[in-house]
């Protein structure tokens, strides 16, 4: 019963993505409409992914610093290790798991609302179709902003992280700032900013999909906003598995 | 016209509408009376394309919506305007943004002509001053006021209403009904109107369709309705009376 209801969802998930990818009804609207929602999930969200990036950033660096007790191990390890950790994981999918309750707990919310409220059949009666009007700009919006915001994540993790060290005294900032250039891997870059991208990718079309057929009233919008989070969070992270496993094993 | 032919509706394993045949004519207020659950809001959301019908074929103006692919239906919906029992504003739109959003989307005009329409349109509801506004700053009648205004913004042929004055004090409800009445008599629309006000059946219904148990248990007009020989409608109207003398 469970398998056969999750094939169903795949299924209508998947027509669902084939309305959005349909043809605007005017360039003009939809253009504007992409701008408006980057202005929504990403600028709206570089306040949060500042305050997490900039204290998880120094929380690695402080564990990692304390966790070193070796005098062997060279203090620039320890900017090495949070560079690693920021760049592959914390920056690309930590921040994606926290905009997936920021943002996909919003955008489910507001499409949710919309259906019940009727006005997305106002949009069907007028011949708009409604799926690639709501969620196609925000899908794009959320394509566009997560990797620009995993980026900054990645630089304001690391200036935690620095400024940790130097403040408490674990970390001489030369040392760390030697750490972070230490044996860098290029790719790792890309691969960060790709695995975001599918992330953002996840997060919008999946909070979208949960929020558009919403039925009933305001406790089934609060139902699909939870749902939204809670499945977006678990495709997200069974897609990390999935990516690393195939671009970095 | 909107004729509807043989209109059968099925939710799972319950048949809401048991093969109605009607015809809603051109220039007058069509009306689709019946108690809660009788089938009348899945009729009007058939008609309108929202739910898929079963059976039969809904026609307008001769034009078969049973053989049109999702183009042609696009194309007819440009046609029609329809007001929601809830108004269904865009909530994150101002009153004139809402008036306008259709212009926006389905016309090549230029900002000024579309904003000259969207005002024109909303003085013909009596809305002014008020351009500027969200629907949540607005009272509820002016929503449908508002409402009214975006439905015949692209000067549709076919207008429907679902309840429109439901949620309304009776002298706000009356405006309302008065204005779909001018507004159809004046661009000769046809509409078609979800009711179970009584006060609107004899004030503007010029057509009356009774629905009941999704089934078409009679159709008239006003003048003929309290003389309809038909005992369920006998009854919804009885009880109807019998709720307005005690108040």
């Amino acid at each position: 019963m469970f398998l056969a209801s999750t094939f169903a969802h795949i299924g209508k998930y998947c027509l669902f993505l084939g309305q959005t990818c349909r043809k605007p009804e005017k360039w003009r609207v939809f253009l504007r409409n992409i701008l408006v929602e980057i202005d929504k999930v990403g600028v709206d969200s570089m306040g949060i992914v500042t305050i997490i990036s900039l204290f998880v950033g120094a929380v690695i660096t402080i564990q990692t610093a304390n966790n070193l007790d070796n005098p062997f191990i060279p203090t620039y390890t320890v900017g090495f290790a949070a560079r690693e950790c920021i760049i592959l994981e914390f920056s690309p999918t930590i921040i994606c798991l926290v905009l997936a309750g920021k943002v996909g707990s919003n955008i489910s919310s507001e499409i949710g609302t919309m259906r019940i409220t009727e006005q997305i059949d106002a949009l069907d009666i007028m011949g708009i179709n409604s799926a690639g009007y709501l969620a196609a700009p925000k899908i794009i919006a959320m394509l566009v902003s997560v990797p620009l915001l995993v980026i900054y994540s990645i630089a304001i993790g690391i200036y935690g992280g620095y400024l940790a060290g130097k403040y408490t005294g674990l970390v001489p900032p030369d040392d760390f700032i030697y750490g972070i250039h230490f044996s860098l891997k290029p790719h790792y870059i890309p691969y960060s900013l790709f695995k975001s991208t599918i992330f953002g990718f996840i997060i919008a079309s999946i909070s979208s999909y949960c929020g558009y057929y919403t039925h009933g009233g305001a406790l089934e919008v609060g139902k699909s906003s939870t749902k939204a989070v809670v499945i977006s969070s678990i495709v997200v992270l069974m897609f990390n598995l999935i990516i690393t496993e195939l671009l970095l094993s | 016209m909107i004729e509807a032919k043989n209109v059968v509706k099925v939710f799972g394993e319950r048949t809401i509408l048991h093969g109605i045949d009607a015809v809603f004519e051109t220039g007058k207020t069509n009306l689709i009376i019946g108690k809660s659950g009788s089938g009348k809001t899945v009729l009007l959301k058939s008609l309108v394309g929202l739910y898929d019908i079963d059976s039969g074929d809904i026609l307008y103006d001769g034009r078969s919506t049973k053989t049109m692919d999702r183009k042609q239906k696009n194309s007819i919906r440009q046609e029609i305007g329809m007001l929601f029992q809830g108004s269904a504003l865009f909530d994150s739109l101002t009153v004139e943004e809402n008036v306008r959003f259709p212009l926006d989307m389905f016309t090549d005009m230029s900002l000024e002509e579309r904003q000259e329409r969207a005002n024109f349109c909303l003085k013909r509801v009596n809305i002014i001053n008020s351009n500027h506004l969200y629907p949540s700053e607005i009272s509820g009648g002016m929503q449908k006021r508002v409402a009214i205004a975006r439905a015949i913004a692209l000067n549709p042929k076919y207008l429907f209403c679902d309840e429109p004055n439901s949620g309304l004090d009776p002298v706000t409800a009356a405006v309302i009904d008065n204005l779909i009445s001018e507004i159809t008599k004046e661009y000769g629309i046809t509409t078609i109107m979800n009711t179970h006000d009584m006060n609107s059946v004899f004030s503007i219904g010029e057509k009356i369709i009774f629905i009941n148990e999704g089934h078409k248990a009679w159709e008239g007009s006003s003048d003929t309705i309290t003389n309809s020989n038909c005992e369920p409608l006998d009854e919804f109207i009885k009880t109807t009376r019998n709720i307005i003398s005690k108040l």
